[in-house]
């Protein structure tokens, strides 16, 4: 005679405890993970290895398809719920600058090596073309990233730049942002092209070398090195640092692809393209400190010494942070 | 009276819907795999549409604010320059945000019902967010910006369509692999998978216990043989379960006419004129039953043509 119905009773015995579950995540779905109070928060975790075990078994013993389905959409769903990313947005955040970012500028440190060795070499070919020939920085300089600083200013007008008082501070917002923005996008720009194998993020490095090269010899021409590099460390220390770091996360994935670990190229790829993406964004961040310090602490600060000052102890600040922050905790331990 | 004519049509009231090619098994950290629908691409896109028209409606309330606030306080070139600041963080963390918020949704994707997962089935990570979505400076903005800012002054023509061509290679590579990941998901190591939902519906099998307010669930009225039992496997009884389900205005014939099949199939012998639903509900129970008695000996009897079956049942399963 036909057996009993187990999947029957399975179901029968279990479906409270699938219901419930079902409306946590409903609840967090629609409202989010904060909304549950946390006694039902707390129950989140074991509801949902419950209905895992559920799934389990009943993949094994059911044959209602409806059930083995529900089931299977319910663990999806809560699943999402509790494996998302972590709901704490500020706490993530934070685990961001302790740990994350200095572990992954630690653990790409070759690449950024070989990045910031092209944006030198950059500089200096930049540097002896100009002095040379100074119709080069036309050809490495666009307009409005020279914003009327060219061989053709007068000497005076050069120096002037370099002390902008509060007279002129409206002006330098707009510059100042632009800046900003225009170099994140070069910044994350060498960091998404290093998934073409890294040629476009050294070219990217080596013409922002030329760049700055070029700016270099124009004020070395006029005997105002010395007051350019004043002005370029407030902000430059940690703005070209942010650049070559950003350049470094491209190489870093240029390297998983062409150079593979044991793992398959994809797999190499997803694990070391996360260390990249978060020194990416590290890298965004301190062009964003970059720019404030362009917009607001060099206003105040005029003077050569004092400038140079805040500059190198920026460079100090970076490189001790970079160092010692987070360690002891290699990249992506959880 | 198994079917010996093999001109006739094997008895399939509908073929269930063949599983797509699009699934993907992650393994939790529990240890039990969970089954995926990768999204498609259509849907990803519409996704991304969406995202894009609320980050363009995002900039117009900024525009907005900033005309009213001109007008409030005066014009000023900071007014501008927290403008061009504000435009590149609605740029740049729009999906950052949603993503680490959400877990792995934005507002498109969730409007689609698309969730960003790891592929190695662990937590969806901050990193893997942050470099999946700033790879759409690449993927998506530069592209864009390139299509609508048209040739620009310094650079001809064909330089801006070479450019264009190779960028598109990132843009167009969801179609040139079978998981459908963009550059963004290889580099983060996600997959975007789409979560329906699936809602529990009453027990087929509970329809003949309901009746007769006993525990067991075989219907004393239909005393289903073991060997009339041995003719389906579990393809066609999940076709039943189907049928059983479904609802509409053909549902009684459809009802009768499987009834037929099924008794002619089976070598049904007792009464003749039943109610089908209830001759339906009563054999998809003692059917599951049976199946799942068999699958507890280690025996998977996926349908009809599958020859597992016990020596010495009466009536063994039939040719096409």
């Amino acid at each position: 005679m036909p057996a009993p119905l187990k999947s029957f009773e399975f179901r029968r015995e279990r479906e409270a405890s699938w219901r419930e579950l079902e409306g946590l995540v409903g609840t967090a779905e629609k409202k989010g993970l904060k909304s549950l109070p946390a006694e039902q928060l707390l129950r989140l975790p074991s509801l949902y290895r419950a209905a895992l075990s559920s799934l389990s078994v009943a993949r094994s013993i059911s044959l209602d398809q409806n059930v083995v389905g529900y089931l299977e959409s319910l663990c999806a769903r809560a699943y999402f719920q509790v494996y998302g990313s972590r709901s704490n947005f500020f706490e993530s955040v934070g685990q961001f600058f302790a740990e994350s970012f200095p572990a992954a500028v630690r653990g790409a440190f070759w690449p950024i090596v070989i990045a910031g060795f092209w944006m030198a070499l950059g500089s200096a070919i930049g540097f002896f073309l100009v002095q040379n020939a100074p119709d080069w920085f036309y050809s490495f300089v666009p307009a409005d990233l020279a914003g009327g600083r060219t061989p053709a200013s007068a000497t005076e007008s050069l120096r002037n730049a370099l002390y902008d008082g509060a007279d002129t501070a409206e002006r330098l917002y707009v510059f100042a942002t632009f800046l900003f923005t225009h170099n994140s996008k070069v910044a994350l720009m060498a960091f998404a092209l290093g998934f073409a194998l890294g040629v476009p993020t050294i070219l990217l490095m080596f013409y922002n070398g030329l760049v700055l090269g070029a700016f270099l010899a124009l004020y070395d021409d006029r005997g105002l090195l010395g007051e350019l590099g004043a002005w370029l460390s407030v902000h430059g220390t940690t703005e070209i640092l942010a650049i070559i770091l950003c350049g470094g996360a491209g190489l870093v994935l240029a390297r998983a692809i062409i150079f593979p670990d044991q793992n398959s190229r994809l797999d190499s790829l997803a694990r070391r393209g996360r260390a990249a993406g978060t020194l990416a964004v590290g890298g965004v961040v301190m062009l964003l400190v970059a720019g404030l310090l362009e917009g607001f602490v060099r206003q105040l600060v005029t003077d050569v010494a004092t400038r140079y000052a805040i500059g190198g102890l920026m460079l100090a600040f970076w490189l001790a942070y970079f160092t010692f922050s987070g360690r002891g905790r290699g990249y992506g331990d959880d | 009276m198994a079917t010996t004519n093999p001109t006739a049509a094997p008895p399939q009231p509908k073929p269930a819907a063949a599983r797509p090619r699009s699934e993907r098994r992650i393994v939790t950290p529990e240890g039990v795999p969970l089954t995926f629908q990768l999204a498609e691409r259509g849907e990803r896109a519409a996704a991304v549409l969406i995202d894009l028209v609320i980050m363009l409606l995002a900039l117009g309330l900024v525009v907005l604010g900033v005309v009213v606030l001109s007008w409030q306080i005066g014009f000023s070139e900071f007014i501008i320059g927290v403008t061009l600041l504000v435009f590149f963080l609605i740029r740049t963390f729009y999906f950052i945000y949603f993503e680490l918020r959400w877990q792995g949704a934005t507002p498109g994707k969730r409007a689609l019902g698309l969730r960003v997962i790891d592929r190695a089935g662990g937590y969806l990570r901050p990193d893997a967010i942050f470099s999946r979505n700033i790879l759409r400076e690449v993927e998506l903005f530069l592209p864009m910006t390139l299509l609508l800012a048209g040739p620009e002054d310094g650079s001809s023509g064909w330089i801006n369509l070479l450019t264009l061509g190779w960028l598109s290679v990132f843009a167009l590579l969801p179609f040139f692999n079978k998981d459908r990941l963009r550059a963004g998901d290889i580099v983060a190591g996600t997959w975007v998978v789409s979560a329906p939902k699936t809602f529990l519906l009453s027990d087929v099998a509970a329809g003949a216990k309901t009746r007769q307010e006993s525990t067991q669930t075989t219907d004393p009225e239909f005393p289903f043989s073991r060997s009339q039992l041995e003719v389906y496997g579990i393809y066609e009884l999940q076709t039943l379960e189907d049928v059983l389900r479904q609802k509409g205005p053909q549902t009684q014939e459809t009802l009768l006419e499987v009834t037929k099949r099924v008794q002619s199939k089976i070598g049904w012998t007792g009464e003749d004129r039943v109610d089908p639903r209830r001759f339906l509900e009563a054999f998809y129970a003692a059917q599951r039953a049976h199946l799942e008695s068999r699958l507890l000996f280690g025996e998977r009897r996926e349908n009809k043509h599958d020859l597992k079956g016990p020596p010495g049942a009466a009536d063994g399963p039939t040719k096409p």
